[in-house]
Order: structure tokens, then sequence, then C-alpha cells
């Protein structure tokens, strides 16, 4: 214990001083801890830390080596930057529950075994959603409500996972999930819910948007890379993840062209984003695999910084529909540069960060010759630029003036994205230190005249086809049905109606029972009762006379001669 | 300042559309031009591959996603009984613990 220190414990235990400060010094606590975590994941040895033995477990809190390392430091990174953007919020909750969650993450990354990989695992879900519930509002609570329980049944799937994974193996230990039990797909299932896997995803799409703006920037960056990092460590090369997660990267962009709430259309390429990862993981090749580290690397900083974006503007609108916003550039500008970075980020355009981490994982599938991986992958990418780049960008910050005057968000906004948008710059132009970081060392330079016409030609093909079909892609008032319908629209009538006609049989069977009930009262009555035929006083003559019938069928039927 | 920067550029909103475009035709010509650095696809030595499908691409996803709207999905925004308060700007200030 003392040749090391988890990075978690310096955030919880500052989460925990963080109330008893005086508020004066709270904003200088609230830097200063994410910043002692960051350094203290800089410490880090690789190796095994923190053993110890629990019940007769052994339990591991610090795996530390170069795919855990890639993790940890950009869970550190954003921590810090997201701390920086909601230095302004004055609600203690909000800030105690971002500390904890993150301390959560880094210590599920960093979980050796699958104990306390799940501890940490539900800790992150109970901590979260205090992020979205601080929002304050009726549909913030409803919206935290089903992303406790969707997790919540994910934390069960999991935890049963890893009991049958125990009996099965007698081992703990979170390595590659090879046995045939249940527990493979137990444990898949819990990890492909965190990921937002479709059709397991409606949490997040649901839940994000409604978060605080503070809040929702954590929450990108934390929950689906934590369930990343475990697919890549658990199910490297499971060929259904590498078709589930070409699929997301078309679900993701299909639902954010209807989507309308800013950062609902984020929240869908998260989705779409992680895609690449859990395609990419799928794929399972030494490339693929750094391919998916290095993208959900880069994808942090990106989506926080878009997130960041869209939350600045809700802050200073108080509004989040594309039709309802609109010429934001005039009385923005920063904000409209500062989100342009991320949006040129995430779709991959050379100079910019993206375009360095997921032109890795479309040569990897073309490495390994798959044909239509490849063409879906580099068409997402199209999608990707479409509802970011220029349907968010273009209704927020141009198309018609709303009337909405506001100013620029508080400095210490401006300065986190500022900061966010640098690092998504500075990997784009010099991708060398990431690649370093990489689990595996690859062999791959993302600056090839190929690369450059290809991604180029994509993108700004894309902008001409949404250009002309402007008219089309504007926000609707309107909402998209999503999977959540099940439990939110047609599950929950039917859940209803299904009470409803329970409740009527049982209310039916209650009264059948009762009436036969009465019924057999009575005649129980009838031959019991005062006067029944059982109940009168009979005459001691009746008495010796079934005495008498006693006797004879003894005589006849009980004794018997051998 | 990059207020106005940007005002100036939207004013000359034509000219710079007029130079993607020439960029986008001059992008494509090289890829026609530079032999592909690999043969692994069929396609890969078509020029202009990639404009093609990204155009194409953006046209489908558009086509899909409003093809499902209108069919299917598009729904009133009270549809599931809730409807957003609307939150006067920067009301988390306004908050104090």
């Amino acid at each position: 214990m003392t040749d090391w220190l988890h990075p978690a414990l310096v955030l919880l235990l500052g989460a925990a001083a963080l109330p008893l400060l005086p508020a004066a010094a709270r904003r200088v606590w609230l830097v200063l801890v994410p910043l002692l975590g960051l350094a203290a994941l800089f410490t880090l040895s690789p190796g095994t830390h923190g053993q110890f033995e629990f019940l007769g477990m052994p339990l591991v809190t610090g795996r530390v080596d170069d795919l855990s390392l890639v993790f940890a430091y950009v869970f550190g990174i954003i921590l810090v930057i997201g701390m920086i953007f909601a230095l302004h919020v004055k609600d203690t909750v909000q800030h105690v529950a971002a500390l904890t969650y993150a301390a959560s993450a880094l210590g599920a990354v960093l979980a050796g075994d699958l104990v306390t990989l799940y501890v940490f695992w539900e800790l992150m879900v109970i901590t979260s959603v205090w992020l979205i519930w601080r929002r304050g509002t009726d549909v913030s609570y409803a919206a935290g409500m089903r992303y406790l329980i969707i997790h919540a049944i994910g934390g069960m799937s999991l935890l049963a996972g890893v009991i049958v994974f125990y009996q099965t193996t007698g081992s703990i230990a979170f390595d590659r999930i090879e046995t045939a039990s249940p527990a493979f797909y137990l444990i898949l299932v819990a990890f492909m819910i965190n990921a937002a896997v479709p059709p397991l995803h409606a949490w997040l799409s649901d839940a994000y948007p409604e978060a605080t703006v503070t809040g929702a920037v954590f929450m990108s960056a934390l929950t689906t890379k934590t369930a990343v990092y475990v697919l890549m460590r658990g199910y490297p090369g499971v060929e259904l993840l590498m078709w589930m997660g070409v699929i997301m990267t078309w679900y993701g962009v299909i639902y954010a062209v209807l989507a309308n709430d800013i950062r609902r259309i984020l929240a869908y390429h998260i989705i779409s984003q992680v895609g690449y990862m859990v395609c990419a993981v799928g794929m399972g090749t030494s490339l693929a695999l750094s391919g998916a580290a290095a993208h959900a690397f880069t994808h942090i900083l990106y989506k926080a910084l878009l997130f960041m974006g869209a939350g600045a503007v809700i802050y200073m609108t108080g509004k989040s529909k594309l039709t309802e916003l609109g010429g934001l550039y005039r009385s923005m500008p920063w904000t409209f540069l500062l989100f342009m970075v991320g949006a040129v980020s995430i779709s991959g355009f050379p100079l910019f960060s993206g375009f360095v981490s997921k032109t890795i994982i479309i040569e990897a599938a073309a490495d390994d010759g798959r044909g239509i991986i490849y063409l879906m992958l580099l068409t997402a990418g199209a999608g990707t630029f479409l509802s970011i780049g220029l349907k968010l960008a273009w209704f927020t910050f141009f198309h018609r003036d709303a009337g909405l005057r506001p100013a620029e968000p508080p400095p210490n906004m401006l300065l986190a994205m500022g900061l966010a948008a640098s690092l998504c710059f500075l990997i784009g132009v010099v991708p060398g230190p990431l690649y370093a970081i990489l689990p595996a060392p690859i062999d791959y330079n993302a600056w090839t005249v190929g690369h450059v016409l290809k991604e180029m030609q994509l993108l700004l093909f894309t902008g001409l086809a949404f250009f002309l079909m402007l008219g089309l892609v504007g926000g609707k008032n309107k909402i998209a049905l999503d999977v959540d319908w099940i439990y939110r629209g047609g599950g929950k009538a039917l859940t209803i109606a299904l009470r409803d006609r329970i409740s009527a049989t049982n209310a039916e069977l209650r009264n059948v029972f009762m009436d036969t009930l009465v019924q057999w009262m009575a005649r129980v009555k009838k031959r019991h009762g005062r006067d029944g035929k059982l109940a009168r006083t009979w005459p001691t003559g009746s008495m010796a006379f079934w005495v008498v019938v006693l006797l004879a069928s003894l005589l006849m039927f009980g004794i018997r001669q051998h | 300042m990059l207020g106005r920067w940007l005002e100036r550029l939207v004013a000359r909103g034509r000219l710079l559309s007029l130079i993607t475009l020439v960029v986008m035709a001059l992008l494509v010509l090289a890829d026609i031009i530079i032999p592909p650095a690999y043969v692994r696809f069929p396609w890969d030595g078509l020029g202009g591959f990639a404009a093609v499908l990204g155009f194409v691409g953006c046209v489908f996803f558009i086509a899909v996603a409003k093809g499902l709207g209108h069919l299917l999905l598009y729904k009133p925004e009270d549809y599931y009984g809730e409807q957003h308060e609307h939150e006067a700007p920067g009301r988390e200030r306004s908050r104090d613990d």
C-alpha cells in the first residue's frame, strides 16, 4: 500500500472534504483535487497494486498497464477540464457527485478483478444519477429514475455473471472472458448496456439531454468509455461486437437526423462514435484495438467540448431546441468557434483529433479485408459531419436570427472549452504522443495523401448534399420514438392494461371464492348449526345404536383371520 | 472582435462557397490523378469514390431518417405526457446550497 496511491482515493477524499470547506475555498479545491488526482495518475507504475484478501477473494484495486492507463489518463484530464467548466456552479451536491463519479470510473478502469469492478460499476451509477436529478425539473427526475433502473438491471446482470463466473472457473480475475457458461453472456449484456449498444442504448439518449449543463460533460466522457475499456479487456475479437458496433455508428446518425434537442443530437452521436470503438473491439486485431483506445481518448475530449458548447448555449439562452435557436454566431462567437473545433474533430477533418484516431479503426477494417465494415464506417463519418458539423452548428449559430442576444458564457466555461479545443487541435497535428501510450505499438501514419484526400472529399461532398437539402434537415417540433418507448409508451400501456386485467381477475376470483364460501357456510350451518342434524342432542339410544353399528362393522371388516 | 470578423466572412458567403466548390473539384481531380496507395478493395482505384460516398451517404441518411420519422417515429413533443418547462437563462447561478 505504501508504494502507490489510488487516484480514486484522492478524488474520494477530496469530495468528502468539499462540503466542509468555506464557500470561498471550494473553487480552489475544485480545481486542486482533480489536479492532484491527475498527478497521482502520472505517478502510477505498471504492475499490480493494492492487492488484499476479502472474504477469501483476492482483490486487485490497481491493475496498471498500457490499456488501463490510456483510459485513466484521459479520465483524469477530462475531470480537470469538466471541473473548470463547472466552477461557477454553487450546487455542492453536483460537485461531490462529479468527483465521486470520476473516482468510480477510475476505480473501474484500474480494477483487476470482477468484484472490485462490480463495486465501482455500481458506484458510477448512483453517483452519476445526481448529475441528472440536480437539474431540478420533473422531466429530469423521471429521466434519472429510468436511468437508475436500467443501470440497476445492468448491475444485476453483472453481479449474476460474476457469481456464475466464480462458480464455473473458481476465479474472479478479470481478463479475457472465455468461459462458455452463461457468465459470458450475463457480463457481456451488462457491458453492452453501459456501452449503449442498441437495443440496450435508450437510457443514454433519454437521460443525457436532461442532465445539468455541467453534469452532462462528465457523463458524456465516463460511462460509455468505461464500458469500451471493459469490452476491450474482456471481449476482444467477439465478432458479434463488430456487427453491433457498425450498426451503432449508423443508428446514432439516423436518430441524430431526427432529433431537435441539441444535446440529444450529441447523445446519439455518442452512440455512433462508441460504435466505432465497439466495432474495433469486435475486430480484435492489434491495430483495431489500438484504434479503439486512441478513439476513446480523442472522443472524450471532443465530445466533452461539444457538450460544453451546447451546454453554454443552453445556459445562456435557456433554450435547447434547434427550432428555438438560430443566429447565435453574432452574440456568442467564441462559443461558436470552440464548438466548431469539437465539430470538425468528431467529423474527422485533417488537423483535428478525430482524424488521427477514427482513421486507425477504418484502416484496421481495410487491413482485415472487411469491405462492408470499411464502407459502413466511412459512410457513418459522413453522417457525423452531417448532424454535428452541419445540422447542429448551422441551425444553432446561423440559419435565421431567433432574436436571442445572449452574452458569452462565464470565463471559466470558455477557459474549459479552450483547453479541450487546444487538446483536440494538438492531438490532430501531433498524434505521436497519443500513439506512444496506446496498448500496442502501431505502425500507422494518418497523414498520407490518400487518407487526407479521402476524408476531405467525403466531408466536403457531405456538406454539398446538406446545403442542397437544407429545407429538409432542420429541427422539427417533434420527438422521435426510440426503444425507450417500450417502457415509456407501449410497454407502459401494456403493463398498465395487464395490471388492470390482473386486478380485475383477482377481484372476480375473490368474489367467486367468497360466494362459494358463503354457500358452504350456509350448508355447514344447516348441518352443524344449533338446529342442524349433527348438532342436535341425540337420545342415548341413538348412541347405543351407533356403537352397535361400529361393533358390527368391526366384526365384519376389521377382524380378519389369517 | 471575433464577432465582426465572422460577420465579414458571412457577408462573403457566396465567395466562400465558390472557393469551397473549386477546392472540391480539385480534390476529386487530384484523387483521379494520384494513384492509390494500395488496392485492397474493388473501389480503391476509382478516383472520387469518397466524394460520391459522402454525397450519397448524406442523402441516404437524411432519406432513411426522415422516412422512418414520418412513417413511424415522429410523435408530438408531449407524447410521453411530459412538458419541458422553460428555464430562465443562467438559472443555475441562482441556486445556492
